[in-house]
């Protein structure tokens, strides 16, 4: 087999938080934000690494990438060791946090893909062909010339993408890449990611809170909570030990009997049943699907989609059972 | 598929950052003007306070004048090329730190090149213009020693002043929000420099002397150039050690600098 291209033993880190304690003494307190990982990525994997808020998600893509020192444990990125080889290293990576920019704000994207360019001592002319294609692939042509500040949120995110694999990364690392999209932007995204994967193998893991990226994007499912990891495998295989339904909530114009949908249960009402919540699993059936069942029983005047939330699969795994619905009944 | 050489690399990077300037054409003009009147204004402190005495620190107005333009010129141009470093504690707070250390190029190029300000150069040219009326006023003789001290006076200044900026950049790593703390050295020992040494209390002096080198900047090489001999524990011959000092700054720098980002790391210091 080749040779893994992430790779973390016992990987632990440990923050030192100082709070007040009477007027003058401190009290240390040791937080464990990362607390025994072992894991091993392979190339042209796609992994999904998800947890709560705080459960380590972050630390670990910064030791991942070298811009932190593990406390214990041993982790080697594309065979090396980050922080020692940090430099050596970001020439083989890209990365891409989504809630802060990497842009040069004043500068439009063209500009900045020349500097990145030259930050990583490609040339120009070498640089080009790259370039274009990321431009065409991510709709990018239209916005070459507009200063970033002036981009929305979604063109600035596909700006940050390509600025992130312009130097032809084999591991690309993004931390929460869909934060803040529209529907839209999320699958334009999302689309590129698969096709940029197909086409050069580059191996991916991301953080997310969306489980729309996971079953987009993901062959692999990496669970933290704690620090620790809770679950490592497939998406089917975590569906089967944890419900990963979506509930169609709808608002009908009339108070209504529990209605009856194929595919679909019904696990809640309010207002008398204005409000109707119908859970299903998107292995089974679509939204669309549940949809154009209840509206050729009634009108719908307004409908929200809810995912599955993250921390409620966290919680359900050390349950062992998913709480509201189970979720083989078929 | 060839390298790009890391000269062409930091040129284009340059060069890029220098046109996105040029392109906001009157900000660029305004802010150029605010920081001629800066150097203008700091000129005038000097001016007021040597109209009304003759000497100041045993120096006339034409020779305190000298030792200002050379300090100011210094002064501007560190500040110019490595007074990003003194934000560091905005950097660290909105997360851009990360993502300068996940490019193959080190950190304190990428900081200094995301906004080489050219317009402080506009308060170099009044340091230049200071310093031509000065050897006029004095009536300075050009020997091939005084041109070599008036070349060489202002880079190893921007040296030493550079040092100090990335000294303090290192210690903000540390102190959390700690700009007013550095900038009392950095700024301190810029206003320092401008000033005739001998008119600093002896601690002071030896702090800013041998420690922090800001005397070194202007003060010393000017009295080689004017011929003079220096107050008690600055003897004028150490000038023709300012690049010896600037050397010791940037050790001093580089320790406080390389620590400050180990810190960031958590590979401890």
């Amino acid at each position: 087999m080749t040779e893994p291209i992430i790779e973390f033993t016992d990987l632990r880190r440990t923050f030192v938080v100082r709070t007040k304690a009477g007027r003058l003494r401190r009290q240390k307190r040791q937080v464990h934000a990362v607390d025994g990982i072992s894991v091993t990525i392979r190339p042209g994997e796609a992994c999904g690494y998800i947890g709560a808020n705080g459960a380590g998600k972050s630390t670990t893509i910064k030791m991942i990438t070298g811009i932190l020192v593990p406390t214990a444990g041993r982790v080697r990125t594309c065979g090396m060791e980050p922080v020692g080889n940090r430099r050596r290293l970001a020439r083989e990576i890209g990365v891409v946090f989504g809630q802060r920019s990497q842009l040069w704000w004043d500068l439009p994207l063209r500009e900045s893909f020349r500097i990145l360019s030259a930050i990583h001592r490609i040339r120009a002319d070498d640089a080009r062909p790259r370039i274009d294609e990321l431009v065409e692939e991510l709709a990018l042509g239209p916005l070459l010339d507009t200063p970033v500040r002036q981009l929305s949120l979604g063109e600035r995110m596909r700006g940050e993408v390509a600025a992130a694999l312009v130097h032809r990364p084999r591991l690309l690392v993004l931390d929460e890449p869909t934060i803040g999209l529209d529907m839209i932007s999320k699958e334009r995204l999302r689309t590129f990611l698969q096709a940029e994967r197909a086409k050069h193998g580059t191996t991916l893991l991301l953080t997310t809170h969306d489980m729309g990226d996971i079953e987009r994007l993901c062959d692999r499912v990496l669970v933290v909570d704690h620090g620790r990891l809770a679950y490592d495998g497939t998406l089917p295989g975590l569906a089967e030990r944890v419900a990963l339904q979506r509930v169609l909530v709808v608002d009908l114009p009339e108070a209504r009997p529990p209605l009856q949908v194929a595919d679909a249960e019904n696990v809640g009402m309010e207002l008398d049943g204005q409000r109707q919540r119908l859970a299903f699993s998107p292995e089974h059936t679509t939204a669309a699907r549940v949809l154009a069942q209840v509206t050729a029983q009634i009108d719908v005047v307004d409908l929200t989609l809810e995912e599955p939330a993250i921390e409620e699969i966290v919680r359900t795994l050390y349950h062992g059972r998913a709480s509201p619905p189970a979720h083989s009944e078929r | 598929m060839a390298e790009l050489s890391l000269i062409a690399s930091y040129r284009t990077v340059l060069g890029s950052r220098i046109r996105a300037q040029a392109s906001y054409r009157l900000s660029f003009t305004v802010e150029t003007l605010n920081s001629i009147l800066v150097g203008i204004v700091e000129f005038g402190e000097i001016y007021v306070l040597l109209a009304n005495v003759p000497q100041l620190g045993g120096l006339s107005l034409g020779q305190a004048a000298l030792v200002f333009a050379l300090a100011n010129m210094a002064f501007a141009i560190a500040d110019m090329i490595f007074g990003q470093l003194d934000s560091i504690p905005q950097y660290l707070r909105m997360g851009r730190l990360e993502s300068f250390l996940v490019r193959p190029m080190p950190l304190m190029a990428q900081m200094i090149t995301s906004d080489i300000q050219l317009r402080r150069l506009g308060r170099a040219l009044v340091g230049l213009v200071v310093l031509i009326i000065a050897c006029l006023t004095i009536g300075l003789e050009l020997t091939p020693v005084t041109l070599y001290l008036l070349i060489i006076t202002p880079i190893t200044g921007a040296a030493i002043y550079g040092a100090m900026f990335a000294l303090a950049g290192g210690i903000q790593f540390f102190v959390i929000d700690g700009s007013e703390f550095t900038n009392a050295f950095v700024y301190g020992g810029g206003y320092a420099g401008q000033l005739p040494g001998s008119v600093l209390l002896l601690p002071i002096r030896v702090l800013f002397t041998f420690v922090i080198p800001a005397t070194v900047t202007a003060y010393l090489p000017a009295l080689l150039i004017m011929g003079l001999p220096g107050p008690e524990l600055l003897p004028s011959r150490l000038g023709w050690f300012a690049p010896l000092f600037a050397i010791w700054a940037w050790l001093l720098a580089a320790i406080a600098w390389r620590s400050g980002v180990r810190r960031f790391t958590g590979a401890g210091g």
